[in-house]
């Protein structure tokens, strides 16, 4: 299991994407919104009942559910 | 007759460029079998002799969503002479991602750049000419909302259709390229492929690893299996090692290369917007919750309201009063038969007016819901929603409709046009009866108040509690067994605050007000003459002087022993609940009439004491609210749906819901009943 993924990512943090997890149509939606290797991703803020989380990405604002962040793998180093 | 397609982004102000291009000239349908909204109009250039189709908002052509499928199918079947890409200047490399796809169709492009007004005030600058010459396509920076530069985009769309000019080739780096190469080889010897044009997209789609561009172009076992290993080969060569994240972040890094020295920042990219200085409070965890509860406090009051109900009852007063004894005079002048007189009355002007009457609520809110949408709230709306209808496999997108869905079911399943995917449109429009509609309460108003008259309150609170219950166990039924597809991620974009503007609002509502009417006369017509006839005439076709003897009553004869095990056999309950079907008002008033008590209340309450008794009244009412909604709603339904098929199923999973629930509570009740009678 990865140890570093979006969902770990606190409000206020960045992270470097390193790979997607998964295939099919699941994994080429979030590629397609631009989330790529290589990608900077800010973590915004997470909605008020826990779930979902905003992120911010080459220049735009996104939401994503925590379940679907686990399967975005982070680099190591942050 | 020449054609343009208009395609982009979700939230890019496709809609607002849309309306601006066409004016009102604009013809809303369905796109064929779905429920993806189709727009097209005339556009106001080339003397007026081009047809511009407005594509569903999407991020890509790779068809998954229905939206995609039917952009997709009509830019391969149709050929548009020319694609008018509008894309958001302050999200560009997201909205060049449809951009490279649709270059790869080799038809001529223009590029709308879109918030040019929002680029500027940032302080930041975008070089149009050098984008322009990078991607082979006009470039055009606009306003959508203030119409600024529209004169240079019609030029440039003008001139693409008097000499067309092809878009560059996207060209990837090395291996992509070697790939999408080899991959195009493939495509261009298929003989499925009818027209060359459209290789290099079908390429794209092959070393995606799209199934259905295989299936579509018919390739050989050999050059499926020469696929595989072009595809394999590119895979291994990578350190990411998949087909779906390699030519995304091929196109990706296009993209990049194509906007970098194009566009200028001058904002640190960490530093607050005023957008996002709002967004701070709108979705925080203090205020989100709070200003949400306020927003749809707001909206619900006043539509369902004071407000809303007071202009329901004037619309209603002056067809009653005003329309009906009118024609009743002129009707009575010529001398007109009897049944003519109760056919035009009571069928006609009552059915009709009965329906006429809900347009000032759906007017206020899509009013409502427009602003809502226009200004970006919509999305956090169900940011802050989407925890608690996930279970049932919805988003947060849904719980607006089903919200409304307590005011009345019609509006309330036109408000699923909001929602983004085709699924949760249908779900959602499926579940909305569910919650309980103002017409039901007249009903549990009357047999509370005789039956439960120290807990009425309480009944009458529970019978919104059943429906919210049933609909979220109907919800993870439909989940399981009916929309069980491939799992997908729930992503969705957050857009920038943005003021609604006035035309687009005002467009907006003349277009559902305009759907509204035209099924009012047409389809709701004939529905409340059909429903006249019947509950008028017997089955030699004579007039009748009493309604139990009518086809009507033949039928609620005919049901009632079926509704026995609910606790309501006899056939003046059946009746009714046919009745209801015009409007579940009706219920009531027919119970009224059947009973021999039109207007007298003491009399009703007695006939309904005679035939009920508490547990059959309270089975009767969960009956009330969950069963087949009104016509007007089921037309609503099967407009939405565009399909008669999911409107007949969807009132069918109402009806065994609302049988089941009352067999269920009447059964019970009973042997809870007998054993305390035993015991105590």
């Amino acid at each position: 299991m990865w140890e570093n993924t979006l969902a770990h990512l606190k409000p206020g943090q960045h992270g470097v994407v390193r790979q997607i997890s998964g295939a099919g149509s699941f994994k080429r939606r979030l590629v397609e919104m631009g989330i790529t290797p290589g990608v900077t991703i800010f973590m915004r803020k997470v909605a008020p009942l826990g779930d979902p989380m905003e992120i911010h990405l080459r220049g735009y604002e996104l939401t994503l559910r925590r379940e679907d962040a686990r399967r975005i793998m982070l680099e190591k180093e942050r | 007759m020449q054609v343009a397609a208009l395609a982009g982004n979700p939230n890019c102000g496709k809609t607002t460029l849309f309306n601006r291009l066409t004016g009102s000239n604009q013809y809303v349908g369905n796109w064929a079998g779905v429920t993806v909204e189709k727009k097209q109009g005339l556009m106001n250039c080339l003397q007026g002799k081009v047809i511009l189709t407005d594509l569903p908002g999407i991020y890509s052509l790779a068809p998954y969503t229905m939206e995609e499928i039917a952009a997709r199918d009509f830019m391969i079947k149709e050929k548009p002479d020319v694609i008018i890409n509008i894309v958001d200047g302050t999200n560009l490399e997201r909205n060049l991602y449809l951009t490279t796809q649709l270059m790869e169709l080799r038809r001529p492009m223009v590029i709308a750049v879109n918030m040019m007004d929002e680029l500027e005030s940032k302080g930041d600058r975008l070089d149009c000419t050098l984008l322009a010459k990078r991607l082979g396509v006009p470039v055009i920076p606009i306003t959508a909302r203030s119409g600024k530069n529209f004169g240079a985009l019609l030029t440039a769309v003008e001139k693409q259709m008097k000499s067309p000019t092809l878009p560059a080739r996207p060209e990837y780096s090395g291996l992509d390229q070697l790939a999408m190469n080899e991959a195009e080889t493939l495509v261009l010897s298929s003989p499925a492929l009818k027209d060359p044009t459209f290789s290099k997209f079908y390429a794209a789609r092959l070393v995606e690893g799209d199934l259905a561009a295989v299936k579509e172009l018919r390739l050989s076992q050999a050059a499926q299996r020469r696929l595989e290993q072009i595809v394999r080969r590119w895979e291994e060569a990578s350190r990411y090692g998949d087909r779906e994240t390699l030519l995304a972040d091929a196109r990706y890094r296009y993209i990049e290369k194509a906007v970098s020295g194009a566009v200028f920042h001058k904002k640190n990219p960490g530093e607050l917007t005023v957008s996002d200085r709002i967004d701070k409070i709108v979705t925080s965890r203090i205020f989100a919750l709070p200003l949400f509860v306020l927003a749809m406090g707001i909206m619900f009051s006043t539509t369902f309201g004071q407000f809303g109900t007071s202009l329901k009852s004037g619309v209603e007063r002056l067809i009653y009063e005003g329309v009906s004894p009118w024609v009743l005079r002129f009707l009575t002048k010529v001398s007109a038969p009897v049944w003519c007189q109760g056919l035009m009355i009571d069928g006609v002007i009552g059915g009709v007016g009965a329906v006429l009457s809900f347009l000032p609520q759906i007017a206020i809110l899509f009013l409502f819901l427009s602003v809502m949408e226009d200004s970006g709230y919509m999305a956090r709306a169900a940011f802050i929603m989407d925890r608690l209808l996930r279970r049932l496999g919805l988003t947060g997108r849904s719980f607006i409709p089903m919200l409304m869905g307590f005011g009345c079911t019609t509006p309330a399943v036109m408000a699923a046009r909001t929602l983004s995917s085709e699924k949760d449109r249908r779900m959602t429009i499926m579940l909305t009866p569910f919650m309980s509609c103002g017409a039901r309460l007249p009903i549990y108003g009357l047999f509370a108040g005789i039956f439960f008259p120290k807990h009425q309150g309480f009944v009458i609170l529970s019978m919104y509690l059943i429906g919210i219950l049933v609909a979220v166990l109907c919800g993870l039924l439909l989940k399981k067994k009916v929309f069980s597809e491939q799992e997908e991620p729930f992503v969705m974009e957050l857009p920038a605050y943005r003021f609604p503007t006035l035309r687009n609002l005002a467009l907006h509502l003349w277009e559902k007000c305009k759907g509204f009417l035209i099924k009012a006369g047409t389809v709701i017509f004939s529905m409340s003459v059909i429903i006249w006839l019947l509950q008028n005439f017997d089955f030699r076709l004579q007039l009748v002087a009493s309604g139990n003897y009518s086809i009507f009553g033949a039928i609620g004869k005919a049901i009632a022993p079926f509704l026995k095990p609910l606790g309501f056999g006899d056939w003046q309950a059946a009746v009714a609940l046919l009745a209801g079907l015009v409007a579940k008002e009706a219920v009531v008033s027919t119970l009224g009439v059947l009973y021999g008590a039109a207007t007298n209340s003491s009399v009703l309450s007695a006939g309904i004491m005679q035939n009920f008794t508490p547990l059959s009244a309270y089975s009767f009412m969960v009956f009330c609210l969950l069963y087949t909604p009104c016509i007007s709603a089921f037309v609503s339904i099967k407009k939405e749906m565009n399909s008669l098929g999911w409107a007949v199923k969807t009132a069918l999973l109402q009806t065994t819901a609302a049988y089941t629930v009352s067999c269920l509570i009447f059964q019970w009740g009973s042997i809870i009943l007998r054993w305390m009678e035993a015991v105590g």
